[in-house]
């Protein structure tokens, strides 16, 4: 029979791994539903290991969305860490999920959503020990359709043979989408089995489904062209754009680990999509246009978060959350809220200026001011310009000065390494900034104990931005850089102890190029690392890089290509991209056009407060910038008081009564629902 | 200059209460670090009215007694919560187990009196499935373990690596025959530093008798207390219980 738990097969392995926490379930907010009342039954998989998977807000929303449906069951999968996998083997288990510990493959659909490229080796694992073929051509009509999803899965062109269909952009509406289909088809009897079940999904333009297109190749190793090999589905499959977030959200009831995570927090994302325009990041550029949640339901989300989670601390999540045009009333209104009562506030922001500071110290008011981070991203002002970062040497040491004055101890900068037109000199003006910020840490504190990081990331050129044809610099050169930076810092006396260093060797950077822009052809590279033992390519300790050149060097040269000939190979404006057949919303005019101004050191202001620039996106997606102010305010929270965070149960109220009203834990109120959120079973 | 929190310092304690939870099912697995964890989040969604620490980051004033350790199930775990406003110990109890994941249950509450806990507690009692195992098998190690003085095993602890002995910290043990597949070990265990797990004690019996389960053992936490004379176990909640009634007494003053 199947959708059967495993666990009691599973439990006495549990004892021999490390941390088992993680592969029992039994989250707060959790859901197991009736196997056989479901018409439709989706695992959904975060390939990477649960400590990072389970916070994964995108994961939450659509688990949360399907379960909400009725006749539908949702259940969730992460990758498990090489020692449950050996178990697993040796007694003959498949990947299960965490909720009903029931079998993968027993599902209809396996959706895994890939934040970064470096999951692809995990996904092969999941694939295989659910008992899946690892291409999709080699499925029977019972293995569950494997769907891509997520920011990576933008180009999957190189994991194109193992899914069968992927998603493009927003989930929320396409997997209620894919759901009817299914559904529908099932209930027909499925009818023309799998390849017509893809074939309808494609028609309706939910998912680009790789087997339907065929890629030829010239001789010189470029693509020639792309083409769909059916007439009833789309030449360039498109992608999806949630336009109302106010009418979205989600997740209403977070999930609570028992095991520790990454991310100990609630999540609250504020805005999607970011028209800054920094010409390096991928997510800027596929999740535009800009779509604000308002302020009223931003109010409502955090506090029905809050209590149905118990969590102490939310984050305002977004691509660049300073952003958000009703963010000074947020900041007020939340802090003001929660003043006191031990809930604490953060918003991952990195914008250098003053007001960012002025939002820091806001939901800081009673909290420890420890770090923060502001990211220049490029060391020169030149470099500064390639990138679309419009901030000036001016800008970071006022702001840090602000920063240091308002009892702030440490401030981080972030910086790449790597970018196009980068020399030596670019990188070294990096130190220069770090000794302004010290100096003006030292004059604004009026001490000379002040420290800054300097972290440091490799860039690597993602598909659908501006930077999508150059060349990646090599991994020597990138170390070579940050090695002459750390010497140039090390032997300047004056600061060499008060700034710290922060970096990672360049190698991981080049195979996530080569993932990230690669093509069909790097499907067998990804394989043959899998099959020589690749997993966790994200964690350092598990990553090779001997493994992925060699696996290069034996799938790639025979057929004329290379790792370099993928990464540090710059394309020209003719050249047939990938991804070209993917439609992200950009045009591609637009793109090429921004390069070219990128070479010529030109900005580009935000569309948000200037006129619209014709990135394409808006009219693609017939979608429009959301952005406020709204007018409306932060609702009034009934019952928070200080003391406490959410001192509004039936125990609070019992101590109100019983007369303990003298002290601040006095103005309680009775509210069920404080108590009455638990698991849904 | 540092900067420090403004406004009034934390309110009072007003209240001690004490609960005995359960650790049962799969939730054996949690670590204590993720039952502490758990129980923050679960009092803060129950709306407990908790004392807090003073400072930047001020915590929930919360008293753990020696913890079961990953993989070992619990019926007698013990926590003391320092209040801001008076409760009563069964509605505290009803909501914050409906607030907590089922498997961590509040099994107790009582409003703390007198000596510490930690100090009425010095000894448990385990019953241990061992799967696998036969029951004669089990019986001959054991013997042999409690015909030794000493029997020491090492184990990695959070001070490092160490060495130490079991056998002392052993007052009773008892085999019976669960199935044809399954031994059952219960015994009574002093608390010792460090303290002696269940694992430990298998350790041991490895050690002398070579008994090495193929299947891992499931230890359970059945009862914690003050070793009696008879070497049964007090309840450590007791000496609490015996002044029921006085709750109502205050809170109508
Ligand atoms: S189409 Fe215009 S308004 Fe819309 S995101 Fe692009 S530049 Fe901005």
């Amino acid at each position: 029979m199947s959708g059967q738990s495993l666990f009691a097969r599973l439990e006495p392995l549990l004892p021999r791994v490390r941390r088992p926490v993680q592969y029992v379930g039994g989250e707060g907010n959790s859901i197991v539903k009736p196997w056989d009342a479901a018409a439709v039954r989706w695992a959904l998989m975060y390939p990477d290991a649960y400590e990072v998977g389970l916070p994964n807000q995108g994961l939450q929303i659509l688990y949360e969305i399907l379960n909400e449906q009725p006749d539908v069951l949702a259940e969730r999968t992460y990758s498990v860490w090489p020692d449950l996998e050996a178990l697993l083997r040796e007694h003959g288990l498949p990947q299960f999920t965490v909720d009903g510990h029931r079998p993968v493959g027993d599902f209809d659909v396996l959706g895994v959503s890939f934040s970064t490229e470096l999951g692809y080796t995990n996904m092969l694992t999941a694939l295989d020990l659910a008992g899946i073929p690892l291409y999709a051509e080699r499925r029977g009509e019972s293995a569950p359709l494997v769907v891509a999803g997520g920011h990576a899965a933008f180009n999957p062109e190189p994991i194109a043979r193992f899914v069968d269909a992927v998603v493009l952009g927003d989930g929320e509406q396409a997997v209620l989408g894919i759901t009817d289909v299914i559904r529908a088809w099932k209930a027909a009897g499925a009818p023309g089995g799998r390849t017509e079940l893809l074939a309808r999904l494609a028609r309706r333009r939910l998912v680009y489904v790789p087997a339907f297109y065929d890629v030829a190749y010239r001789p010189d190793g470029r693509i020639q062209a792309v083409t769909a090999n059916r007439d009833d589905i789309p030449a360039r499959p498109t992608k999806h754009t949630l336009s109302d977030l106010d009418s979205w959200p989600y997740p209403k009831a977070p999930l609570v680990p028992l095991a520790e995570t990454v991310h100990e927090r609630m999540s609250v994302e504020i805005f999607r999509g970011c028209t800054r325009g920094c010409r390096f990041c991928q997510a800027g550029m596929i999740t535009r246009p800009v779509r604000e949640r308002n302020i009223e339901t931003i109010g409502a989300m955090v506090e029905a978060g809050l209590r149905a989670t118990g969590f102490n601390e939310v984050g305002l999540l977004s691509l660049s959350s300073a952003d958000h045009t009703e963010i000074g009333e947020i900041a007020t209104g939340l802090a003001d809220r929660y003043d006191g009562g031990n809930v604490s506030l953060s918003l991952p922001s990195t914008r250098v200026d003053a007001f960012n500071v002025t939002l820091a110290n806001e939901f800081s008011r009673n909290g420890r001011r420890s770090g923060l981070t502001f990211a220049p991203e490029g060391g020169s002002e030149r470099l500064r310009k390639v990138i679309n970062k419009m901030v000036s040497a001016e800008d970071l040491v006022r702001t840090v000065s602000t920063a240091y004055a308002h009892g702030w101890r440490q401030v981080k900068l972030y910086f790449m390494c790597g970018l196009p037109t980068e020399t030596d000199q670019d990188v070294l003006e990096i130190a220069d900034l770090a000794r302004e910020v010290i100096r003006a840490g030292r004059r604004a504190s009026g001490h000379r104990d002040i420290r800054c990081t300097v972290s440091i990331g490799g860039f690597v050129p993602k598909p659908h931005t501006p930077f999508q044809w150059v060349g990646q610099a090599s991994h020597e050169v990138t170390d070579a850089r940050l090695k002459l930076l750390r010497d140039t810092v090390r032997a300047d006396k004056e600061i060499a102890r008060a700034v710290g260093f922060r970096y990672h060797d360049g190698r991981p950077g080049i195979i996530e190029g080569l993932l990230a822009r690669g093509d069909r052809r790097v499907g067998a590279v990804i394989e043959r690392v899998w099959r020589e033992g690749g997993r966790f390519d994200g964690w350092n300790e598990h990553f090779s890089f001997g493994r992925w050149e060699s696996a290069c060097a034996a799938e790639l040269e025979p057929l004329g290509v290379s790792l370099d000939w993928f990464t540090t190979r710059e394309r020209d404006e003719r050249e047939v991209l990938a991804w070209d057949h993917l439609d992200a919303g950009l045009d591609r005019d637009w793109l090429w056009a921004d390069w070219q101004e990128a070479l010529r050191e030109t900005e580009l202001d935000d569309c948000r407060w200037t006129p619209c620039y014709d990135c394409g996106v808006c009219p693609t997606m017939g979608t429009d910038t959301q952005i406020g102010p709204t007018g409306r305010s932060l609702l009034p929270v009934v019952g928070v008081s200080a003391g406490s965070p959410v001192v509004t149960g039936p125990v609070a109220a019992e101590a109100a009564e019983a007369g303990a009203g003298a002290g601040p834990a006095g103005d309680l109120r009775l509210d069920p629902a404080a108590v009455g959120s638990g698991t849904p079973a | 200059m540092a900067r420090r929190p403004e406004g009034p310092p934390p309110p009072p304690v007003v209240q001690r209460v004490r609960l005995r939870f359960a650790k049962r099912g799969r939730l054996r697995f949690l670590s204590h670090r993720d039952v502490a964890r758990t129980f923050e989040r679960g009092l803060r969604r129950a709306a407990v009215p908790m004392a807090y620490s003073a400072g930047f980051s001020p915590h929930p004033r919360i008293s753990w007694v020696g913890a079961a350790p990953t993989g070992a199930a619990s019926e007698a775990e013990y926590v003391e919560l320092a209040l801001a406003a008076t409760v009563e110990p069964a509605r505290l109890q009803a909501a914050l187990d409906a607030a907590l994941p089922p498997g961590l249950d509040v099994v107790g509450a009582v409003e703390a009196e007198g000596a510490g806990l930690a100090e009425r507690i010095d000894a448990s009692r385990w019953v241990v499935r061992l799967p696998g195992v036969a029951e004669p098998e089990l019986r001959g190690a054991v013997a042999e373990l409690l015909s030794r003085d000493v029997v020491e095993v090492e184990r990695a602890t959070k001070d490092g690596r160490r060495r130490f002995d079991v056998r002392a910290a052993m007052v009773l043990a008892v085999c019976r025959a669960g199935n044809d597949t399954c031994a059952i070990l219960e015994m009574v265990v002093r608390h010792t530093t460090p303290a002696v797990r269940p694992d430990d004690v298998l350790t041991a019996l490895g050690v002398v008798a070579g008994l090495r389960p193929s299947v891992p053992p499931e230890p359970t936490r059945l009862e914690q207390g003050r070793l009696r004379e008879d070497r049964t176990l007090a309840d450590p909640l007791a000496p609490d219980r015996n002044d029921a009634g006085r709750l109502a007494g205050r809170s109508s003053a």
